[in-house]
């Protein structure tokens, strides 16, 4: 994954071509100090608040209303967890399994459709292509979370109300991801590649699996994370949609705070549990989403 | 992507039904493709808003007959102060996040667009705050805004200003939940940015190098009208983002009157009224009517961000 930025030094004649073109882009001007400044700052508000609610999550009541307030970690964070758990009014554990059946089938769902149709539109030619991409580009523009009501009118009508299903299927279409696999389709995937398969006989399906979806592999990766993220995250429509007994995680969250529990340090170990899954993948998986992101851009 | 190895039948004269069957593929094949997402959009998207504004134009309790009312709902939503303190708390809340964010995720991009060490972890470091779940970051920013415990008010001790209670206030829950906002959205938009500004040939660098043009010069000239596209499709995904806003002032003093936005409805946003009338009060006809003004509130801003990022960066 070595980029145009990583080339070690190397003598002025030794320079590769694309190394000079490189240092004449302006693009690519060093840091100053006050840059750095800027980016530490940056990087300690980003992740300051997770550090304090790691604080009061494994702190007791009486610690975090302190003044001032104690700013290193306690000892009660297994305890805090574990009454969370234990308790049978919240069903955190449920809401945890809910919000990765829910978030998981999103994303298979929406990776495959986007590509598909992205695929479509980059590189095949139908007629009417531009009034559907037209199309897809106004979805984009149209908050389909203000159709609540009759969604939730629809859900009652197919029987569903209440079920996981109710907060998956309205998400199944992205024009966001349809757009992404479009623009990353076009300049990453070559024109003669897909004639090379055409001549050789293949069917167009033929063509997406084994051609073009190798290809679309970096922006599927970057689609796939930020849309589980995304709803993993969702709280209107699963507050409205989702019943007491079937919550996600952020709907049983907001039932933690606002109900009887106003246990404080009960609250942060749920907002940390929360959080958890989120900050593994991308401690895992961060690398290689901005590097997709960097890389898809340098190449073109 | 050199190393995917495509099947390779030998030539041969393919047989007419192969060939019928390989032009069905080529003129089917992009409609079925593409229908997905179409018909699922079209159930689970179109529909309903379409719906919202037929709901919108009935009496329609949760139990019950609704009958056909016209545009009464829509009569008593503008006379009504509540929808408008909402829209006024959206709009409010809407510019006091956007503005800042913007200008923080420019100039974020541009220095992440620089030569830097350990980029990577400053890269990730930005994106941290978007991968954080809203409803706990909402619940962990309720503390830090805390009025008795509070960080904030804490700090703002150490210059003598005294505890402030931001919920209580419209300007101060409006600058607690911006401030939650953007740190949501900032480092999310200036890695969106960044992209934008890598796909930027370096030779148009060179050019107005060549002709004098000042770094800040070129950021002006070269950078920004490049970036027109991205600035309207994010500014777009804000304006659906913050008319839609809802998790943080929901939670942001959480108990029974939350849907209220505060004691005085101080932080009430559209988003919220909406869903009091359909799922409190179970008014899904007025619901609907709020919803149909969310609709026509996010066109109207659409349409004039495009036509001031036009004028902003030099039309052509």
């Amino acid at each position: 994954m070595t980029t145009i930025i990583d080339v070690p030094a190397e003598t002025e004649a030794r320079k590769p071509l694309r190394r000079k073109v490189a240092e004449s882009n302006n693009q690519l001007f060093r840091a100053s100090p006050l840059n750095y400044l800027v980016l530490v700052i940056t990087f300690f508000l980003s992740v300051f608040p997770l550090y304090w609610m790691l604080v009061m999550a494994s702190r007791t009541n009486d610690e975090i209303v302190q003044t001032p307030p104690v700013l290193t970690p306690g000892g009660n964070l297994g305890e805090h967890i574990t009454s969370l758990f234990d308790n049978p009014d919240v069903l955190f554990a449920k809401a945890l399994i809910n919000s990765f059946i829910v978030a998981g089938t999103i994303t298979v769902g929406v990776v495959i459709f986007s590509g598909l149709a992205g695929f479509a539109f980059a590189k095949l030619r139908f007629r009417g292509s531009n009034v559907l991409l037209a199309a897809v580009v106004l979805t984009m523009m149209v908050p389909v979370q203000l159709g609540t009501v009759p969604l939730y009118m629809m859900m009652d009508w197919f029987g569903i109300q209440g079920t996981l299903p109710t907060v998956i299927l309205p998400y199944l279409a992205s024009g966001f991801g349809v757009f992404l696999m479009r623009q990353y389709a076009i300049q990453a995937i070559p024109d003669e590649l897909i004639e090379a398969a055409r001549v050789d006989g293949a069917s167009t399906i033929r063509i997406f699996w084994s051609v073009v979806l190798p290809g679309l592999r970096p922006a599927a990766a970057i689609l796939g994370l930020f849309t589980f993220m995304t709803y993993w995250n969702d709280f209107l429509w699963p507050y409205v949609a989702l019943s007491p007994e079937n919550p996600t995680v952020q709907v049983a969250l907001s039932r933690l705070s606002s109900g009887y529990y106003t246990d404080q340090s009960l609250v942060m170990a749920g907002t940390l549990m929360a959080t958890l899954p989120l900050l593994v993948v991308v401690v895992l998986f961060g690398r290689q989403l901005i590097s997709g992101i960097m890389d898809g851009a340098v190449k073109s | 992507m050199s190393d995917t190895t495509i099947p390779v039948t030998p030539a041969r004269t393919r047989s007419p039904w192969r060939s019928r069957l390989s032009r069905w593929d080529q003129k089917g094949s992009p409609y079925a493709f593409v229908s997905p997402f179409f018909i699922l959009f079209g159930i689970f998207g179109a529909f309903p808003l379409l719906y919202t504004f037929w709901v919108s134009l009935h009496a329609w309790p949760l139990l019950g007959e609704h009958s056909f009312t016209g545009l009464d709902n829509y009569q008593k939503l503008l006379q009504d102060p509540q929808f408008w303190n909402a829209a006024k708390n959206t709009l409010g809340i809407f510019v006091v996040s956007t503005v800042p964010q913007f200008t923080l995720a420019l100039w974020l991009a541009v220095t992440l667009n620089r030569k830097i060490r350990a980029r990577t972890l400053f890269r990730i470091g930005v994106i941290i705050p978007n991968v954080t779940s809203v409803a706990a970051v909402t619940l962990i920013f309720g503390m830090i805004f805390a009025k008795g415990f509070g960080l904030v008010n804490w700090m703002l001790g150490w210059v003598g200003v005294a505890a402030i209670d931001w919920t209580a206030h419209t300007w101060s829950s409006w600058l607690a939940i911006s401030f939650m906002v953007d740190w949501r959205w900032t480092g999310y938009n200036a890695l969106i940015f960044l992209a934008a500004m890598q796909a930027i040939p370096g030779d148009l660098y060179e050019a107005a190098a060549i002709d004098g043009a000042s770094r800040t010069r070129q950021f002006w000239s070269v950078t920004l009208p490049l970036l027109r596209p991205t600035l309207i499709f994010t500014t777009i995904t804000s304006i659906i983002g913050g008319v839609q806003l809802f998790t943080e002032p929901l939670l942001f003093a959480p108990g029974a009157g939350a849907i209220q936005g505060g004691t005085l409805r101080q932080f009430q946003t559209l988003t919220m009224y909406l869903i009091e009338n359909g799922f409190t009060r179970f008014e899904f006809g007025y619901a609907g009517a709020v919803a149909a003004m969310i609709f026509l509130l996010v066109l109207i801003i659409s349409l004039i961000n495009i036509w001031l990022v036009r004028r902003i960066s030099g039309a052509d």
